[in-house]
Protein backbone atom coordinates (compact mmCIF):
# COMPACT_ATOMS: atom_id res chain seq x y z
CA UNK A 1 0.00 0.00 0.00
CA UNK A 2 2.40 2.20 0.84
CA UNK A 3 4.55 1.58 -2.41
CA UNK A 4 1.26 1.89 -4.36
CA UNK A 5 0.72 5.17 -2.82
CA UNK A 6 4.40 6.61 -3.42
CA UNK A 7 3.96 5.54 -6.80
CA UNK A 8 0.73 7.40 -7.36
CA UNK A 9 1.99 10.27 -5.63
CA UNK A 10 5.45 10.64 -8.12
CA UNK A 11 3.36 9.80 -10.92
CA UNK A 12 1.43 13.05 -10.17
CA UNK A 13 4.04 15.09 -9.39
CA UNK A 14 5.88 14.27 -12.89
CA UNK A 15 2.27 15.69 -14.88
CA UNK A 16 2.33 18.63 -12.73
CA UNK A 17 6.16 19.53 -13.71
CA UNK A 18 4.88 19.45 -17.27
CA UNK A 19 2.42 21.23 -16.10
CA UNK A 20 4.51 24.09 -14.55
CA UNK A 21 6.74 24.03 -18.12
CA UNK A 22 3.18 24.40 -19.92
CA UNK A 23 2.06 27.47 -17.96
CA UNK A 24 6.13 28.20 -17.95
CA UNK A 25 6.19 29.36 -21.76
CA UNK A 26 3.26 31.06 -20.94
CA UNK A 27 4.78 33.25 -18.07
CA UNK A 28 8.22 33.16 -20.36
CA UNK A 29 6.48 35.23 -22.63
CA UNK A 30 5.28 37.11 -20.70
CA UNK A 31 8.62 38.38 -18.82
CA UNK A 32 10.30 39.36 -22.54
CA UNK A 33 7.48 41.71 -24.11
CA UNK A 34 7.03 42.93 -20.28
CA UNK A 35 11.51 43.52 -20.56
CA UNK A 36 10.67 45.16 -23.96
CA UNK A 37 6.98 46.65 -23.41
CA UNK A 38 7.29 48.20 -20.01
CA UNK A 39 4.94 50.87 -20.62
CA UNK A 40 2.22 48.39 -22.23
CA UNK A 41 2.65 46.35 -19.41
CA UNK A 42 2.13 49.31 -16.82
CA UNK A 43 -1.13 50.51 -18.56
CA UNK A 44 -2.54 47.06 -19.74
CA UNK A 45 -2.30 46.35 -15.81
CA UNK A 46 -4.33 49.57 -14.70
CA UNK A 47 -6.93 48.25 -16.94
CA UNK A 48 -7.36 45.21 -14.31
CA UNK A 49 -9.98 45.53 -11.55
CA UNK A 50 -7.67 44.83 -8.67
CA UNK A 51 -10.98 44.21 -6.42
CA UNK A 52 -12.16 41.43 -8.52
CA UNK A 53 -8.31 39.42 -8.62
CA UNK A 54 -8.30 40.01 -4.72
CA UNK A 55 -11.45 38.45 -4.45
CA UNK A 56 -10.63 35.57 -6.66
CA UNK A 57 -7.66 34.97 -4.84
CA UNK A 58 -9.45 34.86 -1.65
CA UNK A 59 -11.84 32.44 -3.15
CA UNK A 60 -9.23 30.20 -4.86
CA UNK A 61 -7.34 29.82 -0.93
CA UNK A 62 -10.77 29.24 0.35
CA UNK A 63 -10.98 26.00 -1.77
CA UNK A 64 -7.30 25.11 -1.38
CA UNK A 65 -8.45 24.79 2.66
CA UNK A 66 -11.79 22.85 1.70
CA UNK A 67 -9.99 21.12 -0.44
CA UNK A 68 -6.91 19.49 1.92
CA UNK A 69 -9.77 18.82 4.33
CA UNK A 70 -11.27 16.82 2.07
CA UNK A 71 -8.23 14.77 1.25
CA UNK A 72 -7.99 14.81 5.15
CA UNK A 73 -11.37 13.56 5.44
CA UNK A 74 -10.44 10.53 2.70
CA UNK A 75 -7.80 9.59 4.64
CA UNK A 76 -9.55 9.26 7.90
CA UNK A 77 -12.51 7.39 5.91
CA UNK A 78 -15.20 10.01 7.04
CA UNK A 79 -17.91 9.64 3.81
CA UNK A 80 -19.73 12.42 5.19
CA UNK A 81 -17.17 14.94 5.72
CA UNK A 82 -15.38 13.77 2.44
CA UNK A 83 -18.83 15.06 0.33
CA UNK A 84 -19.36 17.54 2.00
CA UNK A 85 -15.77 19.80 1.85
CA UNK A 86 -15.54 18.31 -2.17
CA UNK A 87 -19.08 20.13 -2.60
CA UNK A 88 -17.75 23.28 -1.00
CA UNK A 89 -14.72 23.17 -3.27
CA UNK A 90 -16.99 22.66 -6.17
CA UNK A 91 -18.98 26.11 -5.10
CA UNK A 92 -16.00 27.74 -4.82
CA UNK A 93 -14.47 26.57 -7.94
CA UNK A 94 -17.60 27.45 -9.66
CA UNK A 95 -17.62 31.20 -7.67
CA UNK A 96 -14.00 31.64 -9.21
CA UNK A 97 -14.92 31.31 -12.91
CA UNK A 98 -18.19 33.56 -11.85
CA UNK A 99 -15.88 36.42 -11.33
CA UNK A 100 -13.78 35.31 -14.05
CA UNK A 101 -16.95 35.57 -16.58
CA UNK A 102 -18.10 39.02 -14.92
CA UNK A 103 -14.12 40.28 -15.81
CA UNK A 104 -14.27 39.18 -19.14
CA UNK A 105 -17.62 40.53 -19.67
CA UNK A 106 -16.28 44.39 -18.57
CA UNK A 107 -13.11 43.37 -20.86
CA UNK A 108 -15.46 42.87 -23.77
CA UNK A 109 -17.43 45.80 -23.12
CA UNK A 110 -14.62 48.17 -22.80
CA UNK A 111 -13.31 46.81 -26.15
CA UNK A 112 -10.50 45.11 -24.93
CA UNK A 113 -10.44 42.22 -26.64
CA UNK A 114 -7.66 41.83 -29.12
CA UNK A 115 -8.92 41.14 -32.60
CA UNK A 116 -12.27 40.72 -31.69
CA UNK A 117 -13.37 44.04 -30.16
CA UNK A 118 -10.66 46.11 -29.51
CA UNK A 119 -10.95 49.68 -28.92
CA UNK A 120 -9.56 50.51 -25.43
CA UNK A 121 -9.11 53.88 -23.87
CA UNK A 122 -6.90 55.77 -21.83
CA UNK A 123 -3.59 54.08 -22.94
CA UNK A 124 -1.76 57.36 -22.01
CA UNK A 125 1.59 57.22 -24.52
CA UNK A 126 1.72 53.45 -25.04
CA UNK A 127 1.59 51.95 -27.91
CA UNK A 128 -1.91 50.35 -28.48
CA UNK A 129 -0.10 47.38 -31.19
CA UNK A 130 2.11 46.38 -27.19
CA UNK A 131 -1.21 47.05 -24.89
CA UNK A 132 -2.86 44.11 -27.14
CA UNK A 133 0.10 41.96 -26.65
CA UNK A 134 -0.80 42.20 -22.88
CA UNK A 135 -4.40 41.42 -23.41
CA UNK A 136 -3.83 39.04 -25.89
CA UNK A 137 -1.63 37.16 -23.32
CA UNK A 138 -3.48 37.95 -20.13
CA UNK A 139 -6.47 35.95 -21.66
CA UNK A 140 -4.33 33.35 -22.90
CA UNK A 141 -2.95 33.23 -19.43
CA UNK A 142 -6.15 33.45 -17.72
CA UNK A 143 -8.12 31.63 -19.89
CA UNK A 144 -5.62 28.43 -19.63
CA UNK A 145 -6.07 28.63 -15.65
CA UNK A 146 -9.52 29.15 -16.01
CA UNK A 147 -9.93 25.60 -18.52
CA UNK A 148 -7.56 23.85 -15.83
CA UNK A 149 -10.39 25.39 -13.07
CA UNK A 150 -13.08 23.37 -15.46
CA UNK A 151 -11.14 20.08 -15.82
CA UNK A 152 -10.82 20.45 -11.72
CA UNK A 153 -14.73 21.11 -11.21
CA UNK A 154 -15.14 18.24 -13.63
CA UNK A 155 -12.84 15.68 -11.49
CA UNK A 156 -14.32 16.82 -8.18
CA UNK A 157 -17.49 16.05 -9.60
CA UNK A 158 -16.67 12.89 -10.09
CA UNK A 159 -15.02 12.30 -7.04
CA UNK A 160 -18.07 13.95 -5.36
CA UNK A 161 -20.26 10.65 -6.84
CA UNK A 162 -17.33 7.93 -6.09
CA UNK A 163 -17.57 9.49 -2.28
CA UNK A 164 -21.36 9.05 -2.51
CA UNK A 165 -20.97 5.26 -3.28
CA UNK A 166 -18.69 5.39 -0.19
CA UNK A 167 -15.83 4.50 -2.87
CA UNK A 168 -13.12 6.53 -0.49
CA UNK A 169 -11.98 4.56 2.61
CA UNK A 170 -8.72 5.02 4.76
CA UNK A 171 -7.53 2.03 3.07
CA UNK A 172 -8.42 3.61 -0.41
CA UNK A 173 -8.48 7.28 -1.24
CA UNK A 174 -5.66 7.72 -3.82
CA UNK A 175 -8.25 9.81 -6.60
CA UNK A 176 -9.03 12.45 -3.64
CA UNK A 177 -5.61 12.72 -2.89
CA UNK A 178 -4.19 13.20 -6.45
CA UNK A 179 -7.03 15.51 -7.61
CA UNK A 180 -5.99 17.52 -4.41
CA UNK A 181 -2.74 17.86 -5.68
CA UNK A 182 -3.78 19.14 -9.32
CA UNK A 183 -6.56 21.32 -7.38
CA UNK A 184 -3.70 22.96 -5.15
CA UNK A 185 -0.81 23.47 -8.40
CA UNK A 186 -4.08 25.48 -10.20
CA UNK A 187 -4.06 27.52 -7.06
CA UNK A 188 -0.56 28.04 -7.18
CA UNK A 189 -0.30 29.31 -10.62
CA UNK A 190 -3.33 31.92 -9.87
CA UNK A 191 -1.15 32.85 -7.06
CA UNK A 192 1.77 34.10 -9.27
CA UNK A 193 -0.89 35.30 -12.40
CA UNK A 194 -2.14 37.47 -9.72
CA UNK A 195 0.34 39.95 -8.97
CA UNK A 196 1.38 39.64 -12.17
CA UNK A 197 -1.74 40.82 -14.01
CA UNK A 198 -3.26 43.14 -11.78
CA UNK A 199 -0.43 44.60 -9.10
CA UNK A 200 2.38 45.01 -11.54
CA UNK A 201 1.58 48.80 -12.53
CA UNK A 202 3.78 51.22 -10.72
CA UNK A 203 0.73 53.63 -9.53
CA UNK A 204 -2.59 51.93 -8.84
CA UNK A 205 -5.53 53.89 -8.83
CA UNK A 206 -7.90 51.27 -7.34
CA UNK B 1 1.19 8.87 5.51
CA UNK B 2 -1.75 9.13 7.75
CA UNK B 3 -3.71 6.62 5.89
CA UNK B 4 -1.21 3.65 7.42
CA UNK B 5 -1.50 5.07 10.77
CA UNK B 6 -2.74 2.62 12.96
CA UNK B 7 -4.47 5.44 14.88
CA UNK B 8 -6.55 6.53 11.72
CA UNK B 9 -7.52 3.56 11.30
CA UNK B 10 -9.47 3.76 14.69
CA UNK B 11 -10.72 6.85 14.24
CA UNK B 12 -12.07 5.36 11.31
CA UNK B 13 -13.37 2.21 13.21
CA UNK B 14 -15.19 4.94 15.93
CA UNK B 15 -16.74 7.11 13.33
CA UNK B 16 -14.83 10.14 15.12
CA UNK B 17 -12.92 12.86 13.04
CA UNK B 18 -10.97 14.27 16.11
CA UNK B 19 -7.61 15.47 15.32
CA UNK B 20 -4.82 12.94 16.39
CA UNK B 21 -2.76 14.51 18.91
CA UNK B 22 -0.33 12.45 18.22
CA UNK B 23 0.06 11.77 14.84
CA UNK B 24 2.90 12.83 12.76
CA UNK B 25 1.27 13.39 9.38
CA UNK B 26 -0.67 17.08 8.90
CA UNK B 27 -3.14 18.37 11.10
CA UNK B 28 -6.54 20.08 10.40
CA UNK B 29 -4.49 23.25 13.05
CA UNK B 30 -2.28 23.17 10.59
CA UNK B 31 -4.18 23.90 7.87
CA UNK B 32 -6.26 26.40 9.26
CA UNK B 33 -3.12 28.47 10.19
CA UNK B 34 -1.61 27.99 6.80
CA UNK B 35 -4.58 29.02 5.12
CA UNK B 36 -4.86 32.05 7.83
CA UNK B 37 -1.48 33.05 6.48
CA UNK B 38 -2.22 32.93 2.81
CA UNK B 39 -5.10 35.50 3.74
CA UNK B 40 -2.70 37.63 5.66
CA UNK B 41 -0.37 37.77 2.71
CA UNK B 42 -3.46 37.88 0.03
CA UNK B 43 -4.24 41.33 1.89
CA UNK B 44 -0.72 42.20 2.28
CA UNK B 45 0.53 42.33 -1.12
CA UNK B 46 -2.46 44.27 -1.88
CA UNK B 47 -2.13 46.70 0.86
CA UNK B 48 1.05 47.31 -0.40
CA UNK B 49 0.25 47.35 -4.48
CA UNK B 50 -1.30 50.90 -3.32
CA UNK B 51 1.41 52.29 -2.00
CA UNK B 52 3.69 53.77 -4.90
CA UNK B 53 6.87 51.78 -4.41
CA UNK B 54 8.83 52.68 -8.08
CA UNK B 55 10.98 49.54 -9.01
CA UNK B 56 10.06 47.66 -5.94
CA UNK B 57 6.69 47.10 -6.62
CA UNK B 58 7.34 44.11 -8.55
CA UNK B 59 10.05 42.08 -6.67
CA UNK B 60 7.89 42.58 -3.65
CA UNK B 61 4.56 41.37 -5.18
CA UNK B 62 6.83 38.07 -6.50
CA UNK B 63 8.46 37.72 -2.95
CA UNK B 64 5.15 37.74 -1.50
CA UNK B 65 3.39 35.34 -4.31
CA UNK B 66 6.63 33.16 -3.72
CA UNK B 67 6.22 32.67 -0.39
CA UNK B 68 2.39 31.65 -0.51
CA UNK B 69 3.42 29.60 -3.05
CA UNK B 70 5.86 27.52 -0.98
CA UNK B 71 3.35 27.19 1.67
CA UNK B 72 0.83 26.07 -0.54
CA UNK B 73 3.35 23.44 -1.90
CA UNK B 74 4.85 21.90 1.47
CA UNK B 75 1.36 22.10 3.49
CA UNK B 76 -1.15 21.93 1.28
CA UNK B 77 0.55 19.45 -1.43
CA UNK B 78 2.45 18.27 1.66
CA UNK B 79 5.90 18.03 -0.40
CA UNK B 80 7.03 18.07 3.35
CA UNK B 81 5.94 14.82 4.00
CA UNK B 82 6.91 13.09 0.40
CA UNK B 83 10.17 10.61 -0.01
CA UNK B 84 13.20 12.37 -1.38
CA UNK B 85 12.55 11.46 -5.05
CA UNK B 86 9.32 13.14 -5.28
CA UNK B 87 10.92 16.48 -3.84
CA UNK B 88 13.81 15.61 -6.20
CA UNK B 89 11.15 15.62 -9.04
CA UNK B 90 9.65 18.94 -7.65
CA UNK B 91 13.17 20.76 -7.58
CA UNK B 92 13.88 19.52 -11.14
CA UNK B 93 10.69 21.36 -12.62
CA UNK B 94 12.03 24.90 -11.17
CA UNK B 95 15.60 24.03 -11.85
CA UNK B 96 13.94 23.49 -16.06
CA UNK B 97 11.54 26.28 -15.62
CA UNK B 98 14.56 28.45 -14.13
CA UNK B 99 16.91 27.41 -16.88
CA UNK B 100 14.06 28.28 -19.73
CA UNK B 101 13.86 31.88 -18.11
CA UNK B 102 17.34 32.73 -17.56
CA UNK B 103 18.69 31.69 -20.67
CA UNK B 104 15.85 33.03 -22.78
CA UNK B 105 16.42 36.93 -20.78
CA UNK B 106 20.11 36.59 -21.27
CA UNK B 107 18.90 36.57 -24.98
CA UNK B 108 16.84 39.28 -25.01
CA UNK B 109 19.08 41.88 -22.18
CA UNK B 110 21.88 41.19 -24.46
CA UNK B 111 20.63 42.17 -27.75
CA UNK B 112 22.56 45.66 -29.01
CA UNK B 113 19.64 46.28 -31.75
CA UNK B 114 16.94 45.86 -29.29
CA UNK B 115 16.26 49.53 -29.02
CA UNK B 116 15.02 48.80 -32.44
CA UNK B 117 13.08 45.96 -31.19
Amino acid sequence: MDQQHETATMGMWLFLVTEIMFFGGMFCAYLVYRYNYFTAWDVGSQHMEIKWGAINTVVLICSSLTMVLAVHAAKLGNKKMIVFFLFLTILLGAAFLGIKAVEYTNHWNAGEVPGLNWHPSELGNADPRHVAIFFSLYFCMTGMHALHMVIGIGLLTWLLIRAQKGDFTSEYNSPVEMTGLYWHFVDVVWIYLFPLLYLVSHHHHS
Amino acid sequence: MSHTDPRSLQTHDTGESVELPHSHGPTTKMFIAVWIALLVATGLTVLIASIDLGALSAPIALTIATIKAVLVILFFMEIKYQTKMTMTVLLSAFFFLGLLLCLTMADYISRAWNATF
